[in-house]
């Protein structure tokens, strides 16, 4: 269970997010939109501990994290670009979380063999393909079994069979009961695998809810059109971040 | 304390396997060993390598330093969202990158000197050496570390100031001490030297070399100052001192920025 | 066999009772001195003594100074009896020829500023033969003076007083010729050995250090050799002054420091040879004042501050084939002009090449560096050596030479070491 208020966190000049309410109970697949530049990694590293906010709180449990740091044997998170140190072998590299994290790898053999990584083990991380290193970083993300679960943008360079299988894999993550973050450009993905929507727009949360009812606020069938449709919406306040978010939006939606 | 050996471990199999770290210790290694070939006695080969040593170390450890951080960024990342305490994370990385270009150094060195005899007959000088050379490598990879922290997003930005940073402790930093000396001449600038000099780890580390292979020059002086200061215990202590506190400053700088900083 | 062996040793006993009579114990009688035997002194002895005896002083501790010795003597002593002046005067006092000291302790002479006093006096002697003594804590060590010819061998000779002024000298020989000094060793003395007026000196094998002042102090004394001599941790180092043909060769000097100190400092010296020395960490390694026509080869010249400091007076000195190696300076001197020959050394600091491969370096090395002339204008740069700016500075000047002597030059640099 994760809960925010008034999260705040400033690059320099640049407000990234200006105050963030949130709540992500236990058990929620939620999926993270909005347009580059609104402050979804920024909010995503918050919670992991990457970024240190300058105002408001995180809660996680309960518990105020404060430089707290064993909070994160809870977390499972699989990066967007997956880079490890060129040399390492992949079984080397799963060892070394094994040993860094002290916790059991349940699903170490399961997921190696759903993500067909057996022939790669052996191999130096530099050799592998960009789709395979983000297959090891799912491994990693997943084979400790942690409750909570982040992706960050996870579909992005795998073909469509592992992309298949990851999805299913998410799905029964889901069933068994795991929390799920995913941040996505691809919007039929996130209507795949989560029920919840947060919409970030200019470091503001523009939408918190359950997709059904985005939906059907909305009067639209898809995902896609409804984000498209509430950056058009009156609502809006700020106008150059109007326009900002509307480009953005736009290229993204070309994008998927 | 697992953690950080389970890290210095890892980096320490990854560095070897990139034989990098092997290549820096096969350059001194054939270094050493041409010297010791083509010229002639120990303390000749003792103080071209700390010449070598004096310009080279700063900057490899340096670049070497602020290239892993460019090179790790996502590594660094994925291991800080792994249940490790910050500080244990910076020591492991740090520990475990220097510690091995350390070693390069001082076994890359060492073994000419070791099988033409010289660490047996002038083991006070050649360890100096060899320490320095260590002591050297810790403090400017710790710097590289810092300003691939502090320019982590800015790589020519980063790579320029390593330069500049080089160039200004090697070279001109000397070039504006002999300046400051001929302006200020006529006022008694002994301790003001002295101070100024020991401001510069480079010029710290060439000082303790000076102090061993130079004394008896240093001993025709006649100024009380210097006198007291390189003809007693007083000065290698005083050097040795602020060395350490040369190689405390910037890995004490890299962790309070590694603890704050935004990844 | 056995049989055989009998016969060998009758024989040698019949060999032995006919050169009785001849031998000297019978010729001259032997006295023994001892703490409880009859005869406690040893002045005693002495006067009892015909010219040509022996005594033999026995182990034990005899107060005794001023034991004035006016014949031929042999004294020697047995398993080294301890002669302790009490701080009184000069112990032995030698006027006489064929004089023999061997084998005692001395200990305590007097001190004072207006007399020498010393363990061991040699006025107006030859052939005397001073050997194996271990003087302690002594004024004046071994004194000659007016002596011709004479040994002084393998004594060791030590005193505590670290103020030039109120020390003397370890050996001292003044208005002496020819005396043989060997296998000595000298230390906290005033100057180890010391040596004026006097000719055709064989001063070989000594060791001198840590003397107050000079480790060998040698004036006005032609035709000397010292060999294999040992200098080291001297206040001032070595001092051969006013003298000519004075051969000196593989001695070490070596740990010689301060300010006004030196491997060797060379002053009015002519004709002379300085060979196979090695010279290690002095401050001054060479230093050279109105001498002329002093050949110096062949040095090993190492880690000293200076390796040569030659001042403009000295004139047709030649340099040849010496080791400079890592010195801080290798030559300073205080003139444009130099008069002074270099040539064929080895110099590490070299940077030139060889092309055509005939162990000469094909650039011309000049010794005096820009920096060494920045450090006589503002010595605190001396801070600044061996960094990288200074090395930058130093190669600038070797290769357009604007404020170094142009004339001091080795035209033809050995590129490796002289064996």
């Amino acid at each position: 269970m994760i809960e925010i208020s008034n999260l705040q966190k400033s690059f320099g000049s640049l407000e990234v997010l200006k105050g963030i309410d949130l709540a992500i109970p236990k058990g929620q697949a939620t999926g993270i939109v909005g347009p580059n530049g609104a402050g979804k990694t920024t909010l995503i590293k918050t919670i992991l501990g990457l970024v240190k906010q300058d105002g408001g709180s995180i809660r996680f449990n309960g518990k105020e994290l404060d430089g707290d740091w064993l909070y994160r044997r809870d977390i499972g998170y699989m990066p967007q670009v997956a880079r490890y140190p060129e040399n390492m072998k992949v079984s080397e590299l799963i060892e070394f979380m094994k040993g860094l994290r002290d916790q059991e790898a349940i699903y170490e053999q399961e997921l190696i063999t759903q993500f067909s990584l057996d022939s790669e083990l052996d191999k130096p991380l530099r050799t592998l393909s960009g789709g395979n290193r983000q297959k090891v970083g799912a491994t990693l993300a997943m084979m400790f079994n942690p409750p909570i679960l982040f992706f960050d943008e996870p579909t992005a360079g795998l073909d469509p069979r592992s992309s298949h299988r990851f999805k299913e894999r998410v799905a029964k993550e889901k069933e068994n009961g795991k929390t799920v973050i995913i941040t996505s450009h691809i919007m039929s993905e996130l209507e795949q695998l989560t029920d919840h929507v947060i919409f970030l727009l200019d470091g503001r949360i523009r939408f918190n809810g359950a997709m059904k009812q985005l939906l059907t606020e909305s009067g639209e069938e898809r995902l896609e059109s409804a984000i498209a449709r509430m950056m058009d919406s009156p609502e809006e306040q700020a106008a150059p971040a109007n326009e900002d978010g509307q480009q953005f939006l736009s290229e993204e939606l070309k994008i998927a | 304390m697992k953690n950080l050996i389970h890290i210095i471990k890892n980096e320490w199999r990854t560095l070897l396997r990139g034989k990098w770290v092997i290549g820096y210790a096969l350059i001194f290694l054939v270094l050493a060993e041409s010297l010791l070939r083509f010229g002639g006695g120990g303390s000749e080969t003792l103080l071209s390598l700390s010449s070598v040593m004096l310009l080279f170390v700063p900057l490899v450890s340096m670049i070497y330093g602020i290239l892993y951080i460019y090179q790790s960024r996502e590594f660094i990342e994925l291991l800080l969202i792994q249940p490790v305490n910050r500080g244990v994370l910076y020591w492991g990385l740090f520990l475990g990158i220097s510690t091995p270009l350390m070693a390069a150094f001082m076994v890359g060195t060492a073994l000419p000197l070791a099988w033409h005899g010289i660490l047996g007959v002038g083991a006070a000088e050649s360890m100096l050496v060899l320490l320095l050379g260590g002591v050297l490598t810790l403090i400017f990879a710790s710097l590289g570390f810092v300003l691939g922290l502090l320019f982590y997003e800015d790589r020519i930005k980063g790579f320029g100031f390593t330069i500049v940073i080089w160039l200004f402790l090697a070279v001109l930093y000397d070039g504006i001490v002999l300046m400051l000396i001929f302006s200020f001449g006529h006022y008694p600038l002994e301790r003001f030297v002295i101070v100024v000099s020991m401001l510069n780890p480079i010029d710290l580390a060439r000082i303790m070399v000076m102090l061993e292979f130079d004394i008896s020059a240093l001993m025709g002086y006649t100024g009380a100052v210097f006198r007291r200061f390189f003809g007693t215990a007083a000065g290698s202590l005083t050097a040795a001192g602020m060395l350490t506190l040369w190689l405390a400053a910037p890995m004490w700088w890299g962790l309070r920025v590694f603890k704050r900083k935004d990844f | 066999m056995k049989n055989l062996s009998i016969l060998h040793y009758a024989l040698k006993l019949s060999l032995l009772l006919i050169f009785i009579p001849a031998s000297p114990q019978t010729l001259f009688s032997q006295i023994i001195v001892s703490e409880t035997g009859s005869i406690t002194f040893i002045q005693e002895a002495v006067d009892l003594a015909a010219p040509g005896d022996t005594i033999e002083v026995e182990s034990g501790t005899y107060k005794e100074w001023n034991i004035e010795i006016r014949k031929p003597l042999t004294l020697i002593g047995i398993d080294r009896p301890l002669v302790d002046g009490e701080g009184e005067g000069t112990i032995f006092s030698i006027h006489a020829d064929d004089v023999t000291l061997k084998g005692f302790d001395i200990r305590r002479t007097g001190r004072s500023y207006v007399r020498d006093y010393a363990a061991i006096l040699i006025v107006e002697s030859t052939r005397f033969l001073i050997e194996d003594n271990r003087l302690d804590d002594v004024f004046f060590g071994i004194y000659l003076a007016e002596t011709t010819g004479g040994v002084v061998r393998s004594n060791r000779i030590e005193a505590y007083d670290l103020r030039e002024a109120s020390s003397g000298n370890g050996i001292h020989l003044w208005n002496s010729k020819e005396a043989t000094i060997e296998g000595n060793f000298i230390t906290g003395m005033r100057d180890g050995i010391y040596v004026e007026f006097g000719e055709g000196m064989k001063i070989n094998g000594n060791t001198s250090e840590a003397n107050n002042r000079y480790g060998l102090h040698y004036m006005f004394s032609d035709g000397g050799i010292y060999q294999r001599n040992t200098f080291r941790k001297n206040g001032a180092g070595v001092a051969v002054m006013y003298s000519e043909n004075v051969d000196m060769s593989h001695n070490l000097f070596e740990h010689n420091w301060g300010t006004s100190s030196y491997g060797l400092l060379l002053k009015d010296i002519r004709n002379s040879t300085i060979e196979y020395n090695r010279f290690y960490r002095n401050t001054i390694a060479i230093y050279s004042e109105s001498s002329s026509n002093v050949m110096i080869r062949r040095n090993d010249l190492e880690l000293n501050g200076w390796a040569v400091n030659i001042k403009s007076s000295s004139a047709r000195n030649h340099f040849e084939e010496n080791n400079f190696i890592e010195n801080s300076f290798d030559v300073r001197t205080d003139s444009p002009r130099n008069n002074n020959h270099f040539e064929r050394n080895y110099w590490s600091a070299y940077e030139g090449y060889d092309l055509d491969r005939d162990g000469i370096g094909d650039v011309p090395y000049r010794p005096v560096t820009l920096f060494s002339m920045v450090t006589e204008r503002s010595p605190e740069s001396l801070i600044l050596m061996r960094s990288m700016f200074v090395r930058i500075l130093n190669t600038a000047e070797r290769i357009a030479p604007v404020l170094t002597p142009k004339t001091l030059v080795d035209e033809k640099p050995k590129m490796t070491r002289i064996q």
